[in-house]
Parts: C-alpha cells; structure tokens; sequence
C-alpha cells in the first residue's frame, strides 16, 4: 500500500500522482482521481486564501486515510491539499485512490473527502472581484451543515 | 500554555499565537474561554458565540468539559471548510 500525504502551496499534477499509484503495480484495476477546485461563482470570487493548522492538518488526513484502509483494500492513496491564495480555475485538493476493483476505490475516495471537509482544520476565506457584493463580516467560508450530513451517512452504511 | 488561533478567530482576537500563565481554578476548555473573555473586548468578541468556537488540545479535537491538565498547546478555530 502507497500513501502519500502533502499539504503544500505548489500545484500537482495528477497524472503524476496517478502514475506513481500503478507503476510496478499492475495489480490495481481501478484508479479514481477527485479534483476540488476553486470556482468563482459566475465571476464573484477573486481568489480563496487556504489557512492550515500545521501538524494537526497532516495528522488528521493520517488519521481519516487509516480509516479507508480499515474499510477497503487499498493498493494506493494520495492526498495533495494546497494552501496559500489559489485563482479561479485552480486545484485546490486532490485524492487519488487506487485498488483491484472499482467499487473501493469509488467509495474510500469520497469516504476521505468528506471526512477531509468536516475533520481536517483548513479554513477558506474569500476574495471577491469586488467589494460590493455580499459577502461574510470578514470572507470566511461557513461550514456547510450538507458537510456534517455527508459524514453522518458514512456511520449508518454498512461495511464493505 | 500555548494558545493558537486561526481564521477569523486569530482576526478578532489579533493575534496568531501568545503564551499564557493560566490562573489557578482553570480546569477545562469551557474554563479557558471564559477566563479569556476576560481579557478585552477583542476576546469578548472572537468567542461571543461559543457554538462556532472549535478547540484542540495539543492538535487533539477537544469538547468544552475536556480537562487541560498536561496540555501544552491549545488552538482555537472555526469549524473546518477546507477540501
């Protein structure tokens, strides 16, 4: 099992980060890639400033990518989380799991983003293209009760 | 005792970390922010609406009873909207 875990203001590149799941692996039949990116909504957003609690950011994806492996066999997992200012258009979080079949694979990577959403402590401030429009006191992201449902139904299903 | 702050918990307190000499008698997280609010107006008004106050203790998710002794850093933060 590969995991790889990095919280980092460059870039990735998920083809990269692909192949280094499945090279000298031909065991893995199934690889899933999720991509979270920075939208602007209909030209709303200037750019989303990513804060991290250092240490405890990288100690809680360790945590939550332990869990998946619990539930579903695994060849590979890696999680990429940027920080610092990010533009519309750009990546914001990758997760690549790969396994011999898709189902795992499937499941263990939304299992980690919504665990990853509710658990790991980022926090989201937004920039607007301009002032005037509505915007929180102070640009902070709220919390998404949708967040804490996404992670309630993991509790009831059943394991895989 | 180490305390940290993020997001716009360190924007109201004014800070992003300090070190702290607890007074005696302060026991729990729910004990911390209270003595906290203490401190000035600044503090009064990150933590004026506790439902949105989340704590860790030494990078551990904490609740409100959760006893202090043996911590050496505490963080205080919004809930998480990262990903």
């Amino acid at each position: 099992m590969i995991l790889k875990i990095c919280i980092q203001p460059d870039d990735f590149d998920t083809a990269i980060e692909c192949a280094r799941l499945t090279e000298g692996n031909k065991n893995v039949g199934a690889l899933v890639t999720f991509t979270g990116l920075c939208r602007d909504d209909d030209g709303r957003l200037a750019a989303l400033e990513l804060e991290h609690y250092p240490g405890m950011a990288e100690a809680e994806i360790q945590a939550i990518a332990e869990q998946v492996q619990v539930r579903w066999p695994l060849d590979g997992l890696t999680v990429i989380h940027r920080i610092g200012n990010i533009k519309p258009g750009e990546n914001i979080v990758l997760v690549v799991t790969a396994s011999r079949h898709r189902r795992a694979a499937f499941e263990a990577a939304e299992f980690l983003m919504d665990f990853l959403k509710t658990n790991a402590p980022f926090w989201k401030k937004e920039h607007l293209a301009d002032n005037s429009g509505a915007q929180s006191e102070t640009g902070w992201v709220s919390a998404n009760d949708a967040d804490d449902d996404a992670i309630a139904r993991w509790r009831t299903s059943k394991k895989t | 005792m180490k305390i940290i702050y993020f997001a716009w918990v360190r924007e109201r307190t004014g800070r992003s970390q300090e070190e702290v000499d607890l007074p005696a008698g302060i026991e729990t997280v729910a004990g911390l922010i209270g003595w906290l609010k203490t401190r000035g107006p600044e503090f009064e008004h990150a933590f004026e609406n506790e439902r949105f106050i989340r704590a860790a203790l030494d990078q551990q998710m904490a609740s409100n009873d959760t006893p202090l002794a043996g911590t050496s850093e505490v963080a205080f933060f919004p809930p998480m909207t990262g990903g």
